[in-house]
């Protein structure tokens, strides 16, 4: 079972560990909206699956966070990603597979997945 | 409807980070004896005045602006009351909010509490500057995770670091096993 002996492991690897992440030194924001109407449309899942990918692929220069209601909630989850000197990209109607697709093409590779995009599925 | 318990839970415990509160307590009180899933949220927020506490039950009633209604704390209501339990909310200005959500626990409508763990860990991740304690109580036992212990152990390094988020994830996951919480 877990303890706390553990995460002071934890602590001690990862500060051993250069360049420890700090989310207010991130260049790359990932928010996704976690209002009612965010939740109820399957947030929770959408944020564990973009930490998981974060945590897995050891990206240091991306936190990732919520926000509220943006006023789209026909759209949820939705999910905005903040890259420097980029505008900001607006995914709709995610889901766990598709943020998996986003931190792989996007975060990674800086291609936009065009096609999980508001402008792709407004109508 | 929300699918699960844990959700409605997210959704509400949202409304005390909103009330800027620096320490918010969730506690799961599974308690077949009494045949009742107690579940209390309690911040130390800025509260809310009789008039809005009176207002704040009401579907048409919401303080965002992006849209009219406010579905949150109706949704739990009506999730309590349609399983012979009870929702009552106390609050003061200054002091903090506390929701109590009494629910049937053997009630054929009641929802499942669902993921907890999950709700826990996206409440922690996301407001890495408010402390949480989440009690979670079963016929089996009864544990806590308070997020001040492990900050005092990390030594600055935040809580929303995504290694952290997952040993707060397998910590609160393997402890709620241990107990078979949500199991009911």
């Amino acid at each position: 079972m877990k303890s706390l002996a553990e995460l002071q492991a934890l602590r001690d690897k990862m500060k051993n560990n250069i360049g420890i992440r700090d989310d207010d030194q991130a260049s790359i924001r990932v928010v996704v909206g976690m209002a009612t109407c965010g939740i109820a449309a399957g947030a929770r899942p959408v944020l564990a699956a973009f930490t998981e990918e974060v945590a897995k692929r050891q990206l240091q220069n991306v936190a990732v966070g919520q926000t509220g209601c943006i006023g789209i909630c026909q759209y949820e989850p939705v999910v905005e990603v903040f890259m420097p000197g980029q505008e900001k990209v607006t995914y709709v109607k995610m889901t766990a597979e598709k943020a998996a697709r986003v931190v792989n093409d996007h975060l990674v590779n800086g291609n936009v997945v065009t096609e999980y995009t508001i402008g792709a599925n407004a109508k | 409807m929300m699918q699960e318990l844990s959700l409605n839970i997210l959704d509400v415990a949202q409304n005390s980070v909103k009330a800027r509160a620096s320490l918010i307590t969730i506690a799961v009180d599974e308690d077949t004896a009494a045949d009742l899933l107690r579940i209390t949220i309690a911040d130390n927020g800025c509260g809310m005045t009789p008039e809005v506490l009176a207002q704040v039950t009401d579907p048409f009633y919401t303080t965002r602006t992006t849209r009219k209604v406010g579905l949150g704390v109706p949704l739990l209501k009506m999730g309590c009351e349609m399983t012979g339990g009870h929702f009552s909310i106390e609050s003061e200005p200054g002091k903090g909010t506390t929701v109590l959500a009494q629910l049937g626990l053997s009630h054929i409508d009641r929802s499942p509490l669902g993921d907890i763990c999950s709700t826990v860990v996206s409440l922690i991740q996301c407001n890495p500057d408010i402390d949480f304690v989440y009690t979670h109580r079963t016929e089996k036992g009864e544990f806590s995770a308070d997020t001040r212990e492990f900050r005092a152990v990390l030594e600055g390094i935040p809580l929303s670091s995504p290694e952290v988020v997952a040993f707060i994830r397998e910590y609160i996951g393997e402890h709620l096993t241990e107990i078979e919480g949500g199991k009911n």
